[in-house]
């Protein structure tokens, strides 16, 4: 056996011609890497169902006034809207008096068999409607995602380049002061600053969010400074640098792009993770006003009731249930990507 | 390798300092108010009063002068009587625990530390254990259960998870109570015949030869172990799992078999031994979600513990708790990180050299 018919298993050759073509318009159109990326996700089961709940949530978001519609034209959507304010919670199927949807929406009556809005998963203590929360909560859950990830990939990116392209000085003193970052556990490090900021910024999304961004940037810059040290020394970008590209240019047309790879398993896995850091925060009663439409701070009306959660187990399932889901779409994701781009499992799956 | 191990250890005061410093300057966020904790045990009412705090107590200084106080203490200009100062082992006074900060540092970290420890039971045993059987029956029922299992670990937010474990096993079945100890032990523990020699609950039960203690809190352990543990040998699983997969296709691997070694002896031999080791790699992280998991977990279950302080903490603004909180598991997992590596570079010689 020759190292050449070693690396490419069977599997990654393309049978006919049809699958040739397909490959090779693929290619064209995102490069081989990204092509062999994108072929992976959408041929393993696991990461398509995945895909499948992610796409779920985001069309839950996007079609969420037409699944339940908020009380009235001026009401603030992110506010649960609220059936008086009995502290003893109602159960699933209980009549919706006050505050009820404006309209029926289509699917209402065939689905429930009723003429009129019921709190269809109850109601948690204060009777913030619960099915309400969790609809509109996917909202919340993928804003939250997009903000933290984002902002902490982008400044992580930032750090990990110049840390990584410029070795040296500038990497000691960046490495030194992300360690100091990394030595707090992230969700006691948020949980402090959170708490902190709330009476600076007052309780609504922000808070919480900047906490997690400030302790959550360091591991893509760890992570992408690795990776940079190992791509700047390839012939590509030796050539390119002898050719007079500036640094900016290097940074950004050749190393970041063959860099950047391993990130984006981070980048999946994390847009789960952050959310449910964040609904840990609200469960703790840290970041977000009472009502607002997030999974874990419906869950935290739960803590009232240790010991009676066998009546109220629908303040729970629900909002957890929604949590659980959209983790692990996005854990399904990340797995998969993991395993595509690791060379050691490279064809041997 | 002593060049290695030199250097790191010189690193562990910069990452102090530099920990102390990011604690510091997020305390700056608040008023001189909230600050004065450190020195007073209340909140002062009147602004005279608290412009006559802030002046006693230099809490409008500039923030390295601030900041040195805060480590090595500051003297009362009226009374010359030092206060405050960490490096003192002086954290201020706790609001929500009613007692000095260290005080309450003492006495609830026992609670969390036994809580820790017995957690590490099931990770090190059902993480390791399952992930070694789930790669030695690769795409095996064994395997995919396994899989599965670990999956849903790390993407079951903890709270979530301990909350439904208390609704089916406290609320329905009530196998497990939430709590340290049923209301008739609790006070019995505190009264002058039961020796507290460890402060742990269930060595001192059994030191006393309380049995039925002894069980009683083993019994209000359970859920919490399991919630505490789950997110973490699912990540230990994995881990071992995917390492041990790769050591099984190695090439020593098939010369060992082609010698005409039984498969048990190749894996406890040849495989075990190499693929445990990128498992050490994790166990800072493991550590950090105990941590973070400990926040949570008291919470739900009642435990007075020192997550369960720093979540109440949290939430009235007590910042001295919080910050000891925060320096206590910050100097803990370095000196973990550090003696993981220390560990890795002993293990596998390639880290040494590289």
């Amino acid at each position: 056996m020759t190292a050449s018919t070693k690396s490419v298993s069977p599997a990654t050759i393309p049978l006919n011609e049809q699958d040739l073509q397909e490959q090779r318009w693929l290619e064209r159109l995102v490069g081989p890497e990204w092509a062999r990326l994108i072929k992976g996700v959408l041929t393993n089961p696991l990461s398509v169902t995945g895909l499948v709940i992610i796409l779920g949530f985001i069309l839950i978001a996007a079609f969420a006034p037409i699944i339940v519609p908020p009380p009235n034209a001026t009401w603030d959507t992110t506010l649960i809207p609220r059936d008086g304010f009995g502290p003893e919670p109602k159960a699933p199927g209980s009549e919706w008096v006050r505050n009820a949807p404006g309209e029926i929406p289509f699917w209402y009556t065939p689905l429930t068999g009723r003429e009129e809005w019921v709190h269809l998963w109850g109601t948690a203590s204060g009777q913030y409607d619960i099915f309400y929360g969790v609809i509109w909560g996917s909202r919340t859950a993928l804003m939250i995602g997009g903000i933290v990830v984002l902002s902490s990939a982008i400044i992580g990116i930032f750090v990990g380049s110049l840390a990584g392209y410029y070795g040296g000085w500038v990497d000691e003193i960046l490495m030194r002061v992300v360690e100091v970052f990394i030595a707090f556990p992230f969700l006691v490090g948020a949980l402090i600053l959170a708490s902190i900021l709330v009476p600076k910024l007052g309780r609504s999304i922000w808070p919480a969010s900047i906490a997690l961004i400030v302790f959550g940037w360091t591991g893509y810059a760890r992570l992408l400074r690795g990776d940079i040290l190992a791509t700047k020394e390839r012939d590509y970008v030796q050539a390119a640098q002898a050719a007079g590209a500036n640094d900016f240019h290097l940074i950004l047309r050749h190393i970041l792009p063959n860099a950047i790879f391993p990130t984006l398993v981070v980048l999946s896995l994390d847009m789960g993770a952050i959310v449910l850091s964040f609904a840990a925060l609200s469960f703790l009663g840290i970041g977000v006003q009472e009502g607002y439409t997030d999974w874990g701070q419906i869950v935290s009306f739960a803590r009232s009731y240790i010991f009676s959660l066998d009546r109220y187990w629908f303040i729970i399932v629900y909002p957890g249930l929604a949590l659980l889901l959209y983790g692990l779409g996005w854990n399904l994701v990340g797995d998969a990507l993991r395993d595509i781009l690791d060379p050691k499992l490279r064809g041997k799956r | 390798m002593t060049a290695y191990i030199i250097r790191r250890l010189l690193i562990l005061p910069v990452i102090m300092i530099g920990v102390t410093m990011l604690i510091f300057a997020m305390m700056q966020f608040l008023g001189p108010v909230e600050r004065s904790a450190l020195y007073i045990r209340d909140f002062p009412k009147t602004q005279g009063q608290i412009d006559a705090v802030i002046r006693r107590y230099g809490l409008d200084d500039p923030f390295l002068v601030q900041y040195w106080h805060w480590l090595v203490g500051k003297e009362d200009p009226e009374t010359g009587e030092l206060l405050g100062g960490i490096l003192r082992g002086d954290l201020g006074f706790s609001r929500t625990g009613r007692e000095p900060v260290i005080d309450l540092l003492k006495r609830r970290l026992p609670v969390t530390a036994e809580l820790a420890l017995v957690s590490m039971l099931p990770i090190v045993v059902i993480g390791i254990w399952l992930g070694m059987q789930a790669a030695l029956h690769h795409n095996e029922p064994i395997d995919q259960g396994a899989r599965v299992f670990a999956i849903l670990g790390y993407s079951f937010p903890t709270f979530v998870f301990g909350l439904l474990v208390l609704l089916i096993f406290y609320a329905k079945l009530n196998w497990f109570p939430p709590g340290r100890l049923s209301t008739q032990f609790s006070l019995e523990v505190t009264r002058p015949g039961f020796e507290n020699y460890t402060r742990f609950l269930t060595l001192d039960a059994l030191l006393n030869l309380r049995f039925d203690i002894f069980m009683d809190a083993l019994r209000h352990m359970v859920l919490p172990v399991v919630t505490l543990s789950y997110l973490s040998w699912a990540l230990l699983l994995k881990v071992t799992r995917s390492s041990m997969l790769e050591a099984l296709r190695q090439d020593y691997v098939t010369t060992a078999r082609a010698k005409g070694l039984s498969e048990r002896v190749v894996t406890n031999r040849h495989v075990r031994k190499n693929a445990l080791i990128p498992v050490a790699t994790i166990a800072g992280s493991t550590v950090a979600s105990l941590f973070n998991g400990v926040v949570i977990t008291e919470t739900i279950f009642d435990i007075p513990g020192l997550g369960s302080a720093a979540a109440a903490a949290a939430l009235s603004l007590d910042v001295m708790t919080m910050l000891a909180y925060a320096l206590f598991t910050a100097f803990l997992f370095v000196s973990v990180n550090l003696l993981v590596d220390v560990m890795y570079a002993v293990l596998d010689p390639r880290v040494r050299l590289g």
